[in-house]
């Protein structure tokens, strides 16, 4: 429960703000800022949620935004977090970016988002897709008045009825994200595949899809034998359109899909992986005038494939300068910004190795400061590919009209956004690099 | 009073008149942006009523929204918008209709309030499913203005009869508002000085109880709209789910059977959801297949939560922190996925720092230094200490590894980085008083980074350490005598380790220190400003004075070794926030009662919970919740063994025993007196100890440092009595 949610700037200013319940005054929105630097300055951590004179701080950032949330009882943190976080998802798909301009641009519409979304303080329809139906920036006229899409309050609160299409098709994209820390010395300490299975669906009518994968638990349970690999997922999340007490039944994942894109499950194992790319780097650093990386790089995987768009992020001291790079294979480039300089590679082989050195000038002065340790970072993807083995067997699709439909899978596997490595050594001995 | 013929406000007020309806529209816009950046557009009140009557339902909308936000200015015009609202609640547009009943409900006007209710009763019974959920929030809205409406017109019955609907989003609002209701029926007492004028409302406003409450029949169709309910639809039947309190085992049982799928669900509150049902309904449950299989069944969503945005992630360690407390085992085998990420948020890396060391044991311990070691070596520096400090609650926690984390320790000391030198400074004093006796091979090395030290918790941690081992260390003398001489410019805490250390010193080298102690009484007593200082060296000195072995009793005492507590706070209360998990107060780990209301604990409710003596302990520990703050003040007492003493006498006036104060006045000498003080808990029996010490500070054991909230870690208790805890606050 809420009693008011207010979008404000980085400065703590309400660009707009609504007001669901009476017992909190709008005036304790200005207050947030001002607590907020307080805690800082008190080295007091601050935190999403926080409680000041009775009233109750809720928030959450995005880009420069904050979205707050104001409330007296003690509400549902876990639903009003997630419904911030919802609310932005809901505007980002309205305005592309969410940010001041856009709402101050689109202040209407926000309004009537916010009156649709939330009702008393509490969350209603927060698909962006049915709200789409019926709030839209074009103003409606007398002539066609909109009502209340059906789906807003139908059992099936996802799909609107009567879509239709000339083609019907269904693709569906496998993605698993690999995350996973390397320590100094070499072993994976700890890793994990988040997949997920995102679907594109274009098909008419309200049609019953049944997804069928190589599931370990569903083969035991049904007795059957696994024709070939079978995976065990440790933890499953569905869409809510999928019926959560059939598949605590018997596993089947059956459902009716929202139209469009959509993830439709998430999946979590955290079988031990290892780096499907692996990073070294050594640094050889002379303080007060200059740090030498040399960084190698190698694809452990099958080598009929390929990974793409690989970037991998070597982290420098903060005040370093006039980089130069030498590398045999793609390019690189300084991140001040980040701290970094980024090598990125078109394509690596699997089984292939390569090099890269770098050279930065330091300032004469010492910097004070200890040096971050920050890990390297990877990002990459590899089409045709999955780590877990996970497999669609079948996707059904039945609707009353009985045509036939087409499924198409495509499966990748791409670096997770906490895929590091702490190899970055220090070469002690100058003779590991040769001068640039 | 005629407005002026000039300025933004006279221009729009021509526009919200003008015979064009897209000048109109396009004004009602402008006076919305307006309100929008916070001018008070109060004043063209009239004019924009009259444009509500329109067939664009953008505009309507806005004019709405300009209701909402100014009938409360303009009380006596709100009647001029009465018309149309009766007239657009039976619009054939579902979506006017539910707006306008929507909107009418929270306009705060006595009015409107006596033309809503026919509306409202046949908007309950709309044939259109989307204006009977927006109608049955409405009767908690037309609660919260006026109570003895709803228990007039019935509408809470009508609620009731809504959890039947055929529509799961009228059901999933249906039960949202009874809850909403029951909670505000309980929230409002007769003397509410927030109740309209004052005055007690009549007994008619109070709903029946019997409404609110949830039978069998209301159960079964919970249960089965759970599993049709849109995602905030099952977040509030979960939480009815939670109030309801099962007949049976087996009833509890169904309950947990019917939940768990809820589990697998995308949304983390609904998952959140669900474990708080599960904990509420899993007590009853005797079955062993059926308890393991919920643990089991819980970690996975656990885990998985770990990986939403950090705010939610936040939520959700916060919450699985409690869990730990109460159920060690759910996650015993995740360690790794609590690891820290780089660019995790401080406030989530804290959290999963502090639910690293519950999960820490003896098999994993390995890792965990390697990544505790890790931190230590990041550059925020906050993190970087309480990263420290987890090393050594893993010392303390597992007596194997405490060797590993001495060593690890010793190797952060050498990277000379002065925070964390000091850091590992205070966590080794800790190790000491665990295991005492044990490594004293690293003694030299912290002697050795005595000029590093700048903090006074770290300088006082240090000189701690000299005096306990005063008779092993050759020099010892000679170190604190450095810190004799600067004794006036030290801070407090550090003068009081001093003098006491050097006392010990004394105690067991008496020849080579006569000097020093002579001077530190000295310095104590006479340069120093801190009447705690000065109080305990006249006792030091009278003790040492009249009774050598009486003072060697004192000061070198056996001090009780300290442990890591398993909850953060009292048993009873964690009961309570289990049964809140995903609320607030699970959130900040403190109960409702402490942070709701007026100031941060309302008086009325504290009268509220001394009626009811529904539950003595945790009436018991709510109190201690309030005194937290002062006990608080007590607690931060520096590191110190004698400290304590120096907290019996600060209390003695209302804490001693009364057997004390007999014996007091049958003593004629005064240093009896204070000998039977001390002795009585401390000296005789100490395995009597924490009764006897129990009843005299009751507010500085488990819940002391509640009211801290989330900022804070949890804190360690001491087991076996009150001496230590001082050690531990300072540490954690």
């Amino acid at each position: 429960m809420a009693s008011l949610i207010a979008i404000l700037d980085v400065k703590g200013k309400s660009l707009i703000q609504r007001s669901y319940r009476d017992d909190v005054p709008p005036s304790h929105i200005e207050r947030f800022m001002p607590l907020v630097l307080d805690m800082e300055e008190e080295n007091v951590q601050v935190t999403p949620c926080f409680s000041d004179e009775g009233i109750n701080y809720m928030h959450i950032r995005h880009n420069n935004l904050y979205l707050l949330a104001l409330s007296k009882r003690n509400s549902n943190a876990a639903e009003i977090i997630t419904f911030l976080h919802r609310l932005s998802s809901v505007l980002t798909e309205y305005f592309k970016e969410l940010e001041e301009e856009s709402i101050r641009d689109n202040f209407v519409i926000v309004y009537e988002l916010l009156d649709e979304m939330m009702d008393f303080g509490y969350p209603q329809t927060t698909e962006s897709k049915i709200l789409q139906e019926y709030i839209t920036q074009e103003s409606h006229k007398l002539e066609t008045q909109v009502r209340p899409p059906m789906a807003v309050t139908n059992a099936v609160s996802w799909r609107s009825e009567g879509i239709r299409y000339r083609k019907n098709e269904v693709f569906l994209d496998v993605v698993e994200s690999v995350n996973l820390l390397v320590n100094a010395s070499g072993n994976v300490i700890r890793s994990e595949i988040l997949g997920a299975v995102k679907m594109k669906c274009y098909l008419s009518g309200m049609p019953e899809l049944r997804l069928g994968l190589n599931d370990k638990v569903m083969f035991e349970s049904t007795g059957r034998a696994a024709r070939g690999k079978s995976i065990e997922m440790e933890d499953v999340k569905f869409h809510q359109c999928v019926r959560l007490s059939r598949f605590e039944n018997d596993r089947t994942i059956s459902f009716i899909p929202p139209d469009g894109e959509f993830e439709l499950m998430s999946y979590r194992l955290s079988t031990p992986v290892k780096p499907l790319v692996w990073v070294e780097a050594s640094v050889e650093s002379h303080r007060g005038s200059r740090v030498e990386y040399m960084v190698k790089v190698r694809g452990q995987f099958k080598r009929r494939s390929t990974a793409n768009n690989v970037e991998i992020y070597v982290p420098v001291p903060d005040d370093a300068d006039s980089p130069k790079f030498r590398t045999s294979v793609g390019s690189v480039v300084y991140a001040p910004e980040k701290s970094a300089f980024v090598w990125k590679i078109k394509q690596l082989g699997g089984g292939r190795d390569y090099l890269m050195r770098a050279h930065f000038g330091l300032p004469s002065v010492r910097n004070e400061e200890v040096d971050k340790r920050a890990p390297i970072s990877v990002k990459f993807e590899i089409p045709y590919f999955t780590l877990s083995g996970i497999n669609v067997r079948y996707l059904r699709i039945v609707e009353k009209s009985g045509y036939q439909a087409l499924p198409w899978v495509r499966y990748i596997c791409v670096s997770g956004d906490d895929y590091v490595l702490r190899t970055i050594t220090d070469a002690k001995s100058s003779s590991m690099i040769a001068p640039l | 009073m005629a407005a002026p013929r000039k300025g933004e406000n006279w221009e729009l007020r021509q526009q919200l008149n003008s015979e064009y309806r897209e000048k109109r529209a396009d004004a009602i816009k402008r006076v919305i942006a307006n309100h929008t950046i916070g001018k008070d557009c109060s004043g063209l009140f009239p004019d924009v009523v009259k444009n509500m009557q329109t067939e664009d339902l953008e505009q309507k909308k806005l004019v709405y929204l300009y209701l909402m936000n100014y009938a409360k200015t303009q009380p006596e015009l709100v009647i001029l918008a009465v018309n149309t609202f009766v007239k657009d609640t039976a619009d054939p547009n579902p979506l006017v209709r539910a707006l306008a009943i929507r909107t009418m409900s929270v306009l705060r006007a006595e009015k409107i309030l006596d033309y809503l209710a026919s509306p409202l009763s046949r908007c309950l019974k709309d044939e259109n499913p989307y204006v009977r959920k927006t109608a049955a929030l409405c009767v908690a809205k037309v609660f919260d203005l006026k109570p003895e409406l709803c228990v007039e017109y019935g509408f809470i019955e009508t609620l009731r009869d809504l959890i039947g609907d055929g529509n799961p989003m009228v059901v999933a609002n249906a039960v949202t508002a009874l809850a909403d209701i029951h909670e505000a029926s309980q929230t409002v007492s007769p003397s509410d000085p927030d109740s309209p004028e004052g005055s007690t409302p009549p007994p008619t406003s109070q709903p029946s109880p019997q409404l609110l409450i949830i039978d069998q029949p209301t159960l079964a169709k919970l249960l089965v709209a759970l599993n049709e309910c849109s995602e905030w639809g099952r977040i509030a039947v979960l939480s009815t789910l939670a109030r309801y309190k099962a007949v049976d085992v087996q009833e509890a049982e169904h309950i947990c059977e019917r939940v768990m799928p809820q589990f697998q669900h995308a949304n983390a509150a609904v998952v959140l959801g669900a474990v708080k049902v599960i904990m509420i309904h899993i007590k009853q449950i005797q079955r062993e297949d059926l308890l393991k299989s919920l643990t089991r069944k819980m970690a996975p969503p656990l885990v998985t939560l770990i990986s939403s945005a950090p705010e939610i992630q936040w939520v959700a360690l916060r919450n699985i922190n409690l869990l730990l407390q109460k159920r060690p085992d759910i996650l015993a085998n995740e360690m790794r996925v609590f690891f820290c990420k780089y660019n995790d948020p401080p406030y989530v890396k804290v959290e999963k720092l502090d639910i690293m060391i519950r999960l820490a044991n003896a098999n994993n311990v390995e890792t965990l230094l390697g990544e505790l070691k890790e931190y230590a070596s990041e550059v925020d520096v906050d993190f970087v200490r309480k990263a420290v400090r987890a090393i050594g609650q893993t010392a303390i926690k597992i007596e194997e590894a405490a060797e590993r984390c001495v060593g690890v320790l010793m190797e952060l000391i050498e990277t000379r980085v002065s925070y964390v030198v000091q850091e590992a400074v205070i966590v080794i004093k800790d190790i000491f008083r665990k295991y005492p006796h044990s490594y004293e091979g690293v003694i030299p090395v912290l002697c050795s980074n005595l000029e590093e030290l700048d903090e006074p918790e770290a300088k006082a941690s240090l000189i701690w350490i000299i005096g306990e081992y005063a008779e092993k260390i050759e020099n010892a003398d000679e170190l604190l005598g450095t810190f004799l001489e600067s004794f006036k410019e030290e801070s407090y805490p550090v003068q009081l380790q001093t003098l006491t250390a050097i006392v010990k010193l004394f105690l067991k080298k008496p020849d080579t220190a006569q000097g020093i102690v002579q001077r530190v009484l000295q310095a104590a007593t006479k340069d120093c400003d801190s009447p705690d200082v000065r109080d305990r060296a006249y006792i030091y000195w009278r003790l040492l004075s009249s009774d050598p072995a009486a003072a060697k009793a004192v000061v070198l005492s056996v001090r009780p070794p300290i442990s890591l507590p398993q909850t953060t706070v009292a048993p009873a209360i964690l009961e309570e926030l289990l049964g809140e998990i995903s609320s607030l107060a699970s959130v900040y780990h403190k109960p409702a009662a402490t942070f709701i209301g007026k100031g941060r604990l309302g008086a009325d409710e504290i009268g509220r919970q001394a009626v009811e003596p529904e539950d003595e302990t945790r009436e018991k520990a709510l109190q201690t919740v309030v005194a937290g703050q002062q006990a608080e003040n007590l607690l931060d007492f520096d590191a110190d063994d004698s400290a304590p003493d120096e907290r019996r006498r600060s209390l003695a006036d209302g804490l001693i025993s009364n057997q004390t104060i007999a014996s007091v006045a049958k003593s004629s000498n005064p240093l009896d007196e204070l000998m039977d003080l001390f002795s009585s808990p401390n000296l005789s029996a100490p395995t009597a100890n924490p009764a006897q010490l129990m009843p005299s500070v009751p507010s500085l054991m488990p819940t002391s440092n509640n009211n801290n909230g989330p900022m804070t870690s949890p804190t360690p208790q001491i087991v076996t009595g009150g001496k230590a805890e001082d050690d531990l606050l300072g540490l954690f």
